[in-house]
């Protein structure tokens, strides 16, 4: 069904460029071809690796310093009543400002880079773990307090299970938005990945090359989508679907 | 010689609570507990008995270290750190963990990997070692807890109503398991309740608190060995635990 559906996007998309041929919108097949030609020359996989390590990376460092900000702020009322202004503030700062500030004060680096997507990201991962940490049930904290549990299996066994669906969700939203910001940081101050090739190519009016990068982006995240999150997903929640 | 003598001090449950209030969100306070002063002797299986509300399950969690906020002091059993198994209303087992899993994980890090197969089969959890409590029903999720409480060799058992809202027969299966346990490695236990015949069938000593505040009223001792306690000597215990606590409980 999901191959049947693209199929038809495709085909939509050859006739839309058949009727109307114009070098600003090719045929899929044009696509294709350049998207061959730039595999075999190597320079997609490279850019298209080095993207995917500023998203990992950005990713793994707004979600850890989102959670752990988001679960201090859902268990200390005070504290978060004095910092919620704060997470509303950098929520609503636009990502290209944080983007500019972070290479004018920290230079055209890669921890400027990868910082400022993570600092995107962080106010979004705080809110959605503040949720989850408000929803959590104190009496299976008070059973491991009872049963003595240490800090470790009470991270393991009784918050991160219980945390689980807004991991899931803030996992979800964090991926996307990450890898849109990520394109921008390219483009604005690196020169290497996928939005800096974006950036050469829309000054070369390259259509083709665009969409081939765009595209085999795309392909990736839906493949760590399917391969890696949904079974993912699958195994942490078996315990949920045999209810009764 | 001499430490077993101190345990022997120390085994002994001693709960001497002055006052416990609760102060509600408009502002009023409600006196639970007044001048609640009681023992349990070591290895006795006590039962609190009391009306709903009085301040029961407010004061096993004072004994289970989760709430402080009172005036008074407590001492349990063993030495310096006793461990305490406790049965809450609720089975409170982990969703997201198996049985065993659940088990194991309340035990301390050393004896983790001890043989529970004995434990399981008399409870009759054998064959739901692996399952997830979501899959079991009220009466086996209670058993799992029960079979935590137990699994950790606690220095005092507390209990927390673990039989209500079960049908009566599975309620009495299930009394006849916790005691089976029991008997294997006896240990002080404290049962809270509000079913009289419940506590004549399992307890050594019953505790009777009095309407909130909560004190206690008299105790009830129950001398005779639980094989001994057939239909006619329990309706036979049953009549003297009225005519003891008739007036008490008539009072105005």
């Amino acid at each position: 069904m999901v191959l049947l559906s693209f199929g038809a996007l495709v085909v939509a998309w050859h006739v839309g460029a058949t009727i109307w041929p114009s070098r600003s919108f090719p045929a899929p097949l044009l696509v294709l071809q350049t998207f061959i030609s730039e595999t075999a020359s190597g320079d997609l996989p490279y850019n298209l690796g080095i993207t995917l390590c500023r998203v990992a990376a950005s990713f793994v460092l707004a979600m850890l310093i989102g959670s752990v900000i988001g679960v201090l702020l859902g268990s200390h009322r005070r504290a978060d009543q004095f910092f919620n202004p704060w997470v509303i503030l950098f929520l609503n700062i636009p990502a290209l400002v944080i983007i500019v500030l972070a290479y004018i004060w920290f230079g055209l680096n890669e921890a400027a880079a990868i910082g400022a997507v993570a600092l995107n990201k962080i106010p979004n991962v705080v809110v959605t773990m503040r949720e989850g940490t408000r929803a959590l049930d104190p009496r299976y904290a008070e059973m491991a307090r009872v049963y003595r549990f240490n800090a470790l299996d009470r991270l393991r066994h009784i918050l991160i299970p219980q945390l689980q669906p807004y991991i899931a969700a803030a996992s979800r939203s964090g991926i996307s938005l990450i890898w849109k910001i990520v394109l921008v940081v390219e483009l604005l101050g690196r020169s290497n990945g996928v939005g800096f090739q974006i950036n050469l190519f829309f000054q070369l009016f390259d259509v083709a090359a665009i969409l081939a990068y765009t595209l085999a982006f795309v392909a990736v995240m839906l493949f760590i989508e399917l391969v890696v999150v949904q079974p993912l997903e699958h195994t942490s929640t078996r315990w949920r679907r045999s209810a009764a | 010689m001499n430490t077993h003598q101190l345990a022997g001090v120390a085994a002994r449950l001693r709960v001497n609570i002055e006052e416990k209030s609760f102060r509600s969100s408009n502002g009023a306070t409600i006196e639970v507990l007044r001048d609640l002063r009681f023992e349990v002797e070591q290895n006795e299986f006590a039962c609190i008995l009391g009306p709903s509300g009085c301040g029961k399950t407010t004061t096993l969690r004072i004994l289970l270290g989760l709430d402080s906020d009172y005036r008074g002091s407590i001492q349990l059993p063993g030495l310096a750190d006793a461990r305490i198994g406790v049965v809450f209303q609720e089975p409170m087992l982990l969703p997201w963990r198996t049985v065993e899993q659940n088990v194991r994980l309340a035990m301390p890090k050393p004896v983790r990997d001890t043989n529970l197969d004995s434990l399981f089969s008399t409870l009759g959890l054998s064959k739901m070692r692996n399952f997830y409590p979501a899959e079991l029903s009220l009466g086996l999720a209670r058993r799992a807890a029960i079979a935590r409480a137990l699994a950790i060799e606690p220095d005092i058992l507390l209990l927390d109503e673990p039989f209500v809202s079960l049908d009566e027969s599975t309620a009495q299966q299930l009394r006849h398991m916790l005691l089976s346990v029991w008997f294997e490695r006896p240990t002080t236990a404290l049962m809270v309740t509000h079913n009289l015949q419940e506590a004549i069938m399992l307890a050594d000593r019953i505790i009777v608190l009095s309407e909130r505040p909560a004190h206690v009223i008299g105790t009830f001792d129950i001398r005779l060995p639980r094989n001994y306690r057939n239909e006619q000597v329990k309706a036979d215990l049953l009549r003297s635990f009225n005519e003891k606590f008739a007036e008490v409980r008539n009072a105005p």
